[in-house]
């Protein structure tokens, strides 16, 4: 278990120098100018060349890479040339928004889709087996734009009962946890039937095997032999995917976020990179990057809690 | 992986091609999703390929007399834009963008999948570990996050969308292949080809890829989906394709914050792109029942 857990933390630290590397090397290729865009167009030649030097752009790139290396390690994640604040000021704050959203969403989703996967995968081919498939694959192959759009349109245009708009700000005619119901409703309807599909498939794949067939021959009600037998067996491969939408649930909601106005991480990243706002997009990849490493590993982690089998 | 010999084997008689596709194209079309799925994404095909024919309007050409009422009528059937663009003619030349980008997007994908996949399979030890650990990180790598850097620092292009698209997908497809190959190295075939003093890239390609046909079919069904879904995306964001050119994604959201006033103009794009990516997760559930039941 120890031993897992480090072999593990070296890939995520790996991963993380891999993925800060290659982004600056990726900043290196283009004309972006920081000092440039830092003065504006009326700058004079002079006083870019003089801020040039000051942000340090004039030492060889690796000199730099090492430097904003060391940095990072003391906590100082640059500074953010579009918002014009520090990037950790800014950073944390998203992301914990963000956090918030997606833990509302999280909590419906997880026990939603496991009901309706493990019903749908224990009645394999019955009429409510294929209605679940075919509603849950209708509902996330929907875009959330799209999800989005056709619920602003009944209930803020026709009926006019919560908020198009979710900026937090608790003045105004809508309360907070009014804000957050359009938000949450479209990602829980993408991301629910995605799930229900995962589980659905990994219970059918149980319920296949010869051990479900031995429970049932020797007498045992079909329910114990589900509760039982079945659904810890089944849920092995749908917590990875669950895990994994963590992952999702932080970077992936730039959509949700951007359709309601809703002060997140994405969003963050989306004007950062509107923006060319280097700083800012390099420390929220690193910040992406982190989540969705270290995501994986606890999902890991969670299976081989299930399962006696792989623990070593 | 079984549903892939059944037309050829079961049959007693040497069958001919005909007889092995129309029974397959029976064992799909029995399918109630799969036949929804088809009919939706033949019919957007034929749109792409008509729009010329089907657009009444060049689609940006603009229509002064509509601004003031740019509702469906009988001149503009789905209505205009808040710019009196005719919204019909610019879904009919949106499907050809949509259908134009997400094949090669996923062809580029499954290309450098498969050139991965089976040589990390097949040759194994440490350019298998090599090679997986780079798919794990760019798997870890949330495509959108990337492509905000790459758009960032260079700029929006349809190249840029499927670079972007190809290298972050292809790591899904390689997984697949490679574990068929990995499944199939130790088979008495493989063995006999090698005796027989085939070459690594015959056996990679001839012997061992075949198999990985009908998984593969399924995974880019599915990928086509999520693609027109992700160049959907990055339209309504405001960072794909450059404008003026019609995308379905960039249509929402030009219309979105007007749709107080006129639902119509996001509504009819949603629909559009809503109903193709639908329709391929339909296939894919056809081409899977299929596979399964043979």
């Amino acid at each position: 278990m120890i031993r897992f857990v480090l072999k593990h933390l070296t890939f995520l630290v790996i991963t993380l120098f891999a993925v800060s590397f290659i982004i600056f090397m990726l900043t290196q290729l283009t004309p972006v100018d920081a000092a440039r865009v830092k003065l504006g167009a009326y700058a004079t030649e002079e006083q870019v060349a003089l801020m040039t030097k000051q942000l340090g752009l004039d030492r060889p790139a690796l000199e730099r890479y090492g430097a904003y290396v060391l940095s990072v390690l003391q906590g100082d994640l640059g500074h953010s040339l579009h918002f014009g604040v520090p990037v950790s000021d800014i950073i944390f704050d998203r992301l914990g928004n963000t956090l918030v959203l997606g833990a509302i969403a999280f909590s419906f989703i997880v026990p939603l889709s496991i009901f309706l996967g493990v019903v749908a995968g224990i009645n394999e081919t019955s009429i409510i087996d294929r209605c679940i498939l075919v509603v849950s694959t209708f509902f996330t192959s929907l875009p959330e734009f799209a999800t989005g759009v056709v619920l602003l349109s009944i209930f803020v245009v026709s009926l006019g009962v919560l908020p198009g708009l979710s900026s937090l700000d608790a003045g105004g005619d809508w309360s907070v946890a009014q804000q957050f119901v359009l938000p949450v409703a479209t990602i829980v309807i993408f991301d629910t039937g995605y799930v229900a599909n995962m589980v659905r498939a990994s219970m059918i794949e149980v319920m296949r095997q010869p051990f479900v067939r031995t429970a049932v021959l020797k007498g045992m009600s079909f329910r114990k032999v589900v509760l039982v037998h079945a659904l810890r067996n089944g849920m092995l491969n749908p917590v990875t995917v669950i895990f994994l939408q963590i992952n999702y649930l932080i970077s992936g909601v730039v959509v949700v976020e951007t359709i309601f106005g809703y002060p997140g991480f994405g969003r963050m990243m989306l004007e950062a990179a509107m923006n060319k706002d280097i700083a800012l997009l390099e420390a929220g990849a690193l910040v992406a990057v982190f989540v969705a490493v270290s995501t994986q590993i606890l999902g890991d982690l969670a299976i081989m809690v299930l399962d006696p089998r792989i623990r070593t | 992986m079984s549903g892939d010999v059944n037309g050829a084997s079961s049959a007693s008689t040497e069958p001919t091609a005909l007889d092995v596709w129309s029974r397959r194209l029976r064992g799909f079309f029995r399918s109630i999703p799969g036949t929804v799925g088809f009919s939706i994404v033949a019919f957007w095909i034929a749109v792409a390929i008509l729009a010329p024919l089907i657009a009444p309007f060049p689609p940006n050409e603009i229509d002064v007399t509509a601004i003031g009422d740019p509702t469906p009528s009988a001149t503009h059937w789905l209505g205009t834009d808040h710019l009196g663009r005719d919204i019909l003619s610019r879904i009919s030349w949106g499907a050809r963008t949509v259908l134009g980008l997400a094949p090669i997007a996923v062809i580029g994908a499954t290309f450098v999948g498969i050139l991965f996949g089976v040589t990390s399979g097949y040759f194994g030890g440490w350019y298998d570990v090599i090679v997986m650990r780079i798919a794990d990180i760019l798997l870890s790598f949330p495509m959108i996050i990337l492509y905000m850097i790459i758009l960032a620092l260079f700029g929006a292009s349809a190249l840029n969308i499927i670079l972007v698209i190809s290298t972050t997908k292809a790591p899904i497809i390689a997984r697949i292949v490679r574990g068929i190959a990995l499944e199939l190295r130790e088979r008495e075939y493989i063995a006999a080809a090698k005796l027989r003093g085939e070459s690594s890239l015959f056996i990679m390609f001839v012997e061992i890829l075949p198999n990985a046909r009908g998984p593969l079919i399924v995974e880019m069904c599915l990928r086509m989906g999520f693609t027109i879904v992700t160049i959907g995306i990055l339209g309504f964001l405001g960072i794909g394709l450059p404008p003026p050119d019609p995308d379905w994604g960039g249509m929402v959201k030009d219309a979105y914050g007007m749709i107080f006033i006129w639902p119509h103009m996001s509504i009819f794009p949603c629909l559009a792109i809503s109903s193709l990516v639908i329709a391929f997760s339909f296939v894919a559930i056809g081409l899977r029942e299929y596979r399964y039941h043979g």
